[in-house]
């Protein structure tokens, strides 16, 4: 180890003694702990995703003491893929991944620039360009997260503009790795095509990332956490009704996982005032926050299974 | 002669690292950077070349070093200079700017002597630069 490295380690962390390095106080310091820890008590189940962040950042840090012993040449390829259906958590961890990476080093500022095709592909030529370069700049230093990829890719109209737009960002995802990561997102076969048809995209990105569909139970799990961040509670009554509204809910056309419950919640929640305004007496905080069968079973889906069992078309 | 205008143009020319370190340092507070370019630096030239649009909502200051990469290579014979704006109410000017590229040979000025009526004389700044042919001063950069 020459001398100017030896100063720099020395420099770098009390975690490196006599040519050993600490993992775990690496760990420690860098603080990545507690985003993984609040990852797991906010997102129900997602196992596989969670999993596959606790790789990533495993391998960050590994790779991060090997920079402090010059072993490591190039930053490594971070770009990635999220696929799954609507409603899956993809944004949500998009966030925490900017956060885990900042705290990790691996990019400066730790922002997220959410952006869609709009954002990237212009209306006429020679607007398509500028466009995307000025997102690729706002993206430096963090994280760009490009929802619904596939769109992008126009198949149908050779002379779309969008193909441009992936050029210029397979461009600069290989000439400033170390400046920004790219998250593509979308649902899972229309990623599949966009990929067959950019192989050059499919390379540059390192990591796919799948996010399963909820269980019935880890819905009902996250409706009661959303219900909790907005104080409000269910009753012994809303409780069984909302387990029956998820096992309805989770038929129909349209189901779009974590979405969906919190459209139901909402909807509840104006059932809910709708409900409390009609009540003669002076209402308390508990009714306040209380949402009990009535303002479930209101809903479409209930009221359509109900046609149905009455024999009526309509 | 080496051209003083701006901040640190005292100061021998800045490292692309320095430069990033003064991009970060404005744009934590918030101001956008804009990119200009000129090869007629004449004092009353106020207004250069803009080099695209101002870069507004930018987080990390390697955005406007890709950007001023991509400058010195289509003018890298002339000067180029970033300019920090500040959209602060009651500010709304150039908070900040400075010299980044020079031409390899900076043409410097000449003062012109005029004879005026009554033994006049009129003095006149004129820069080296402005003196050549049309055709050398436009050129595309190869």
């Amino acid at each position: 180890m020459s001398a100017d490295q030896t100063i720099l380690a020395a420099r770098e962390s009390s975690a490196l003694t006599e040519g050993t390095i600490d993992l775990q106080a690496l760990l420690r310091e860098s603080d990545v702990q507690s985003v993984l820890d609040q990852l797991d008590r906010e997102l129900i189940g997602l196992a596989p995703v969670k999993r596959r962040l606790r790789e990533i950042a495993a391998f960050l840090l590994v790779s991060r003491a090997r920079k402090q012993f010059g072993l490591e040449v190039s930053p490594p390829s971070l770009h990635m893929c999220f696929s799954g259906n609507p409603g899956t958590g993809k944004t949500t961890v998009a966030t925490r991944m900017a956060d885990i990476l900042h705290r990790l080093g691996y990019v400066r500022k730790g922002h997220l620039v959410s952006v869609t095709r709009d954002d990237l592909v212009g209306q006429y030529i020679g607007h398509t360009a500028p466009k995307t370069k000025e997102i690729l700049k706002r993206a430096m230093g963090g994280v760009l997260f490009i929802d619904e990829a596939y769109y992008l890719y126009r198949p149908e109209n050779e002379r779309d503009y969008g193909q441009e737009a992936i050029e210029i960002l397979l461009q600069a995802m290989e000439n400033h790795r170390d400046d920004f990561v790219v998250i593509l997102a979308g649902y899972k076969d229309r990623m599949e095509t966009f990929f067959r048809a950019n192989a050059g995209m499919a390379s540059r990105i390192a990591h796919h990332i799948e996010f399963p569909d909820y269980s019935e139970d880890e819905l009902m799990q996250i409706a009661q956490l959303m219900l909790a961040q907005m104080n409000y509670r269910l009753d012994a009554s809303g409780e069984q009704a909302m387990r029956e509204y998820i096992e309805r809910r989770v038929r129909r056309p349209n189901f779009a996982n974590a979405r969906s419950i919190r459209n139901a919640l909402d909807r509840a929640r104006l059932r809910q005032a709708n409900r409390l305004f009609a009540l003669p007496q002076a209402v308390d905080q508990v009714a306040l926050s209380t949402l009990s069968a009535a303002d479930l079973h209101a809903s479409r889906v209930f009221q359509e299974l109900d046609a149905v069992s009455h024999g009526e078309t309509t | 002669m080496r051209l003083t205008q701006g901040a640190f143009s005292f100061l021998p020319d800045l490292t692309d690292e320095e430069i990033r370190l003064q991009v970060d340092y404005g744009l934590e507070r918030g101001w956008a950077w804009a990119i200009e370019y000129t090869d007629d630096p004449h004092p009353r030239n106020t207004y250069w070349e803009m080099w695209g649009t101002p870069m507004f909502d930018l987080r990390d200051g390697a955005g406007v070093l890709h950007a001023l990469n991509e400058c010195r290579k289509a003018c890298g014979r002339g000067y180029i200079r970033l300019c920090a704006f500040d959209s602060t109410r009651g500010v709304e000017s150039i908070r900040m700017a400075f010299i980044v590229n020079r031409p390899d040979e900076e043409p410097g000025f000449g003062l012109d002597r005029q004879e005026g009526e009554g033994r006049n004389m009129r003095y006149r700044l004129h820069g080296y630069a402005a003196d050549r042919s049309p055709e050398e001063r436009y050129r595309a950069d190869p």
